[in-house]
């Protein structure tokens, strides 16, 4: 009988806590509509997002494909972005590319996000010392400028596309847990959190069943700002030659190649970079606009 | 004031020491055995057991860390796997380059940002705002390697003003300057800009207007000043940002810092000069940051007296 009144009790705060969380969204999701710029930002995401999808299904030629006889060719009707040094059409290496560019971006995230968060839940929630080695470590892990935290690991592991997906990543963690604690510390001391535990909830069910999902929009929020600068910086990381290898179609490495041809085929350069902008831009201006959103007294 | 710094600088051990350890720790984290892969394909077992003897890699981890922290403290940083040259050496000649690259960004970063975020807040939402507010969204949207490739491919193989790369002249200081530089303008422009419109609808602005002060005397003498004190964190926090970007512009621009020492370290896996640049590098974004929290402290104290 106890047994079944505690999960009448449990289903009835759930349910509660559900329906809020519905109503902030709708309400945060209608403030985003009205500003202009995450619109835009988000239009722009929506291209980019679609392209990821469907790039190589668009693709006029075979990214690979070396035709030596088309070398270095401006852009026409037949290759709208040019040929690159090899005679590969650069317009559908891009459209491959972006599987490269945004999919790192986006696995980086989400492994700097999923280590973070973890991190995050746990010395919020526990505090006291695993609190303070937590935060001792993280405090290490931003000790470091930039992308130099990266830049030691793929020194260590190796160039390549993946080990610069998880230096990306790594470099993420400390900005992820930061926002996990600090959320997680202001929903525990919360009056649902006293009912669960009161009703034998143990610590893992708290964490992930009853914090974890009210502390999602903050977690979302910094995803969605951090995809940006991930991508940058492992476009950055492939534009010095540590990241994804020769014949791959990577953003960065394009940008790389095409430096070298700035004095006869500036456009070899021109096109990826263009993109890669272009995709900033937009995570910057949803960013602005998500920020206005969530704090109206940034707005001015 | 005093036991701030104090206690400011007793937070920093605990986090240089952390820092020693995590570089320390690239070289173990090297898959598989460290000295068969930096000895290089085709190595001799004698010239892997030298190299393992060099680096001390058959001492038990805890003694090898201290060891290093050790050598460490008497400027000893190792010696390149590559040419054999003390570690130390080769960023002493390569650090100056850096640090006067990123000097001058730091200066483009703050007049420019300053400027652009004044003029834009003085009337907001106008033409010259909406303007500079665009070039400033631009700004951080463009990666600093790429706006680099297009300012060399402008100003140097279009116009032929400025050399493509290289670091002998003024003229060579140019480019990568503004290419490192444009992107914390941009970010301190738009700080300046929010910060300053927050400030002129504070009460003391308006008796400053009521009592008749002139524009210009009100921007600068009341409302900067105030203004300012975001503004510093947001550079102090370009610093990390710009040491990072040395990387990427070096490299751009063919400049022989320490960014660029890095990287072709890393090509090369020489990882004792992977990890004393490194480190450098993270030391002084470790007291630059003390620096600025000090400033901040500083200017906050003062607005308080105030």
């Amino acid at each position: 009988m106890d047994k079944v009144t505690t999960t009448i009790d449990h289903s009835v705060l759930v349910n509660a806590r559900k329906a809020s969380r519905k109503k902030n969204l709708v309400s945060f999701l209608n403030k985003i509509k009205k500003n202009k710029a995450a619109v835009a930002g988000g239009i722009i995401i929506l291209l980019y997002t679609l392209m990821f999808l469907i790039g190589p299904i668009l693709a006029p030629y075979d990214p690979y494909d070396v035709q030596l006889d088309q070398k270095l060719q401006g852009p026409s009707l037949d290759h709208l972005m040019g040929t690159d040094d090899k005679g590969r059409d650069i317009l559908s290496r891009i459209l491959y590319g972006s599987r490269l560019s945004i999919g790192v971006g986006i696995s980086a995230v989400f492994f700097g996000g999923t280590i973070g968060t973890l991190l995050g839940l746990i010395s919020g929630y526990y505090g006291k010392w695993v609190d303070s080695i937590i935060s001792r470590i993280l405090d290490i892990m931003l000790a470091f400028p930039g992308i130099l935290l990266a830049l030691a690991i793929v020194s260590a592991l190796g160039p390549s596309l993946i080990n610069v997906t998880i230096a990306v990543g790594f470099f993420s963690i400390p900005m992820f847990a930061r926002i996990v604690r600090g959320s997680t510390m202001e929903v525990k001391k919360l009056e649902y959190i006293d009912a669960v535990k009161t009703l034998g909830a143990n610590d893992m069910t708290i964490l992930i069943k009853h914090i974890f999902p009210n502390i999602l929009s903050p977690i979302i929020v910094q995803a969605s700002m951090r995809i940006a600068t991930a991508i940058l910086s492992a476009a950055g990381l492939s534009f010095l030659g540590l990241g994804a290898q020769p014949p791959s179609p990577e953003w960065g490495a394009m940008l790389s190649n095409g430096r070298d041809f700035l004095f006869t085929a500036p456009y070899m350069a021109l096109f990826p970079g263009i993109m890669i902008s272009i995709l900033i831009l937009g995570f910057n201006l949803f960013g602005d606009g998500l920020r206005d959103a969530l704090d109206p007294r940034m707005k001015n | 004031m005093i036991l701030f710094i104090l206690k400011r600088l007793a937070q920093i051990i605990p986090v240089t020491l952390g820092v020693t350890l995590v570089v320390f720790l690239i070289m173990q984290m090297i898959p598989g055995d460290p000295a068969i892969i930096l000895a290089g394909e085709g190595a001799s077992q004698e010239t892997v057991a030298e190299l393992r003897e060099n680096l001390g890699l058959n001492k038990p981890l805890a003694v090898q860390y201290t060891d290093y922290i050790k050598n460490l403290l008497q400027g000893d940083m190792g010696h390149s796997l590559k040419n054999n040259q003390p570690v130390f050496e080769e960023i002493t000649a390569r650090l100056p380059i850096t640090i006067e690259l990123a000097f001058y960004s730091i200066l483009i970063t703050i007049i420019l940002g300053l400027i652009a975020g004044i003029i834009s807040a003085i009337r907001p939402y106008s033409i010259m705002d909406v303007g500079l507010m665009i070039v400033a969204l631009l700004g951080i949207s463009l990666p600093s390697f790429w706006l680099g490739i297009l300012l060399m491919y402008v100003f140097s193989v279009q116009l032929h003003w400025l050399p493509v790369a290289g670091w002998e002249s003024a003229k060579h200081i140019i480019l990568p300057a503004v290419t490192l530089g444009a992107g914390g303008a941009a970010i301190v422009a738009r700080m300046t800009r929010s910060s300053m419109l927050e400030v002129v609808n504070q009460d003391y602005i308006r008796t400053a207007k009521a009592k008749g002060l002139k524009g210009y005397i009100i921007i600068l003498k009341h409302a900067l000043r105030n203004a300012l004190i975001p503004v510093i964190t947001v550079v102090g926090l370009q610093f990390g940002s710009l040491l990072g970007g040395t990387v990427l512009v070096e490299s751009v621009f063919a400049v022989n810092g320490l960014g660029r020492m890095i990287v072709d370290a890393i090509r090369t896996r020489d990882i004792p000069v992977v990890q004393g640049g490194v480190l450098v590098a993270s030391l002084i974004f470790v007291f630059i940051n003390l620096f600025v929290d000090i400033l901040y402290r500083f200017f906050n104290k003062r607005m308080d007296l105030n």
